[in-house]
């Protein structure tokens, strides 16, 4: 027996250094990535915090407030006008995620699985608006508003999203996987189309209708242009369009503004972490599907 | 008579019974108003004067006015700035992140959260840090450790990067999802074999990680630059009090639009700026595909 037999071998050293440089690494990268992650939830973070200061502490930058107090919501919710753009926005984002759930997957639905003439030219057509970016529609949407009288109203805040290509395309994409056979067994059994579709088809692609309607309801509550353009009593802004006005108008009390862009945040932030696995997978569905 | 037709027949019924009302809709929502926004570009329409053909006439104002290509470069800044930093900094997350084990639900949910917030009530916060001292926080901790205040949406040189870091950070958490998707679907087998090889790292990222990432790249970079191109709601609502400004250098595309048409009612101007933001957009999307092609 040699000396080098009882002590460990210069490879096994070797191998005991990079485990533990390894191990050490391991630990700065995930310090590294919780510090960013910090950062990253800091905006949300001091936007809340703020919200919950009186008007003298808002300029000290301590993240906890000394004196937390919820005046802020109470001065912004008497008001009155951040309650009625909220309900506002849950209308109009509610109203449209269903239209989309309906029609984007029977537009998907019909394009997968039925075979008839006029089939391509529909499809390419609706391909083809993806490429037509909102903005360059906003003004014939004004004017068509305008001579039809859909200015200042929920259905014109509404009506350029009940539809979407996007949404059209996810869910056709996710009926491929819908085999043809239950569809053929359902007929058999007599159901009309319309019963299969309901009944049979939509059942299967329920992860896909959940992911849509995640997109279309955060699209839709976080909407800014449009609902600009379109509406211009205080009445009929969405939360978005109403927060705009309001930080211009509450100038430098900005607890104020703070708790207003809360009230605009928490109810999506809130979904966000009750469903999150959920969400994140649909984001992923909808990212690379869509 | 519906009971008469065959099969096939009755397919095709039910098939245009269900497209109906939304090919109506697409007609009149969507081609419509495509067709009547071209149609405006080459007009003269102050909203409550008379509609007159201008033929190319905005286009040349367009190409005459310095406004628009102050506005041009800046829309092109916002581009050429936001991809490359959004793309480098969520690949450097999601590459770290996806070799993390301890925490990575938690740690993902971190850097994800800004991606579910709204854009213009994450943009007044932003403006709210960017206040001077004693009002915003960034000036306030640069003067708590002893630095000179930074003066960020008032000067023109500071003011877009100023406004594009909130609209890169809300984007981050999205892109990061996708990339480690993109790196999920890479198979392990790959490293296995780099590893036995004694390969190391920087090599398996350049030859192996990035290459077959190629799909997710190129998605990310169209989807992410179509995204800056059409930036409105983080610059108009930091910069209320004069919007797009000071003096333009934070003005994209979308606000000029916004401004012509629905506060100087100029709509035929408005129609063919949006016609150009059509063709820059419809090119970005072109060069995705001719990429994607060459794969």
């Amino acid at each position: 027996m040699t000396a080098t037999d009882i002590r460990p071998s210069a490879a096994a050293l070797d191998r005991r250094a990079i485990v533990r440089n390894r191990n050490m690494g391991q630990i700065i990268r995930w310090l590294l990535l919780f510090l960013g992650g910090v950062a990253m939830v800091m905006p949300i973070a001091y936007m809340i915090s703020t919200s919950l200061k009186w008007p003298h502490e808002v300029y000290n930058v301590n993240l906890i407030p000394e004196e937390p107090t919820i005046e802020n919501y109470t001065f912004v919710l008497e008001d009155g006008r951040f309650y009625m753009w909220f309900v506002n926005s849950m209308i109009i984002a509610t109203i449209t995620t269903i239209s989309n759930l309906l029609f984007d997957s029977l537009v998907g639905y019909t394009l997968c699985k039925f075979r008839f003439p006029g089939r391509m030219i529909v499809f390419i057509a609706i391909l083809s608006t993806l490429m037509i970016p909102t903005e360059m529609l906003v003004i014939p949407w004004y004017l068509m508003s305008q001579s039809f009288g859909w200015l200042d109203s929920y259905w014109g805040i509404m009506f350029p999203g009940l539809m979407t290509a996007f949404g059209t395309f996810l869910m056709k994409q996710f009926f491929e996987s819908v085999p043809d056979d239950f569809i053929e067994a359902a007929r058999i059994d007599g159901l009309n189309e319309l019963q299969i579709w309901w009944t049979v088809a939509m059942p299967l692609v329920k992860p896909a209708l959940a992911a849509l309607a995640i997109f279309v309801f955060l699209g839709n509550w976080t909407a800014f242009l449009w609902p600009l353009i379109v509406t211009n009593s205080v009445d009929m802004y969405t939360i978005p369009v109403g927060l705009s006005g309001f930080g211009d108008e509450a100038d430098v009390a900005w607890e104020l503004i703070m708790t207003g862009a809360a009230i605009s945040t928490i109810p999506t932030l809130v979904v966000f972490l009750i469903f999150q696995r959920f969400i994140i997978r649909g984001v992923v569905m909808a990212g690379l599907k869509g | 008579m519906y009971r008469n037709l065959t099969i096939k027949q009755k397919q095709i019924v039910w098939a245009w019974a269900f497209l109906a009302i939304p090919v109506l809709f697409y007609g009149v929502i969507r081609f419509y108003p495509t067709g009547n926004a071209f149609l405006i570009s080459f007009q003269n329409w102050n909203l409550l004067g008379d509609r007159t053909w201008a033929g190319l006439e905005n286009y040349r104002e367009l190409w005459n006015d310095p406004v628009f290509w102050q506005v041009f470069r800046n829309t092109f800044a916002y581009l050429l700035i936001g991809t490359p930093v959004s793309l480098v900094i969520s690949f450097v997350i999601a590459y770290h992140l996806d070799k993390t084990r301890f925490m990575h639900g938690f740690l993902r949910m971190l850097y994800f959260l800004p991606f579910m917030t709204s854009a213009v009530a994450m943009a007044w916060v932003w403006r709210w840090f960017y206040q001077p001292v004693p009002i915003g926080l960034f000036n306030n901790l640069l003067a708590s450790v002893g630095l000179s205040q930074v003066a960020f949406l008032n000067s023109t040189t500071n003011a877009l990067p100023s406004v594009l870091a909130p609209a890169v950070w809300a984007g981050l958490g999205f892109q990061v999802i996708i990339f480690m998707a993109g790196l999920r679907a890479i198979p392990v087998s790959y490293y296995e074999a780099a590893r036995i090889d004694g390969v190391g790292w920087w090599t398996q990222l350049t030859q192996i990680t990035l290459p077959l990432l190629r799909p997710t790249l190129v998605f990310i970079v169209v989807f992410s630059s179509i995204g800056f191109l059409r930036i409105f709601d983080h610059v108009f609502n930091m910069t209320t009090n004069n919007p797009g400004g000071p003096l333009n250098s934070t003005k994209p595309l979308v606000l000029m639009i916004y401004d012509t048409a629905f506060n100087g009612f100029n709509m035929g101007y408005a129609a063919a700026q949006t016609v150009v933001l059509f063709t820059i957009l419809l090119i970005v999307s072109l060069l995705q595909l001719w990429i994607l092609r060459s794969d």
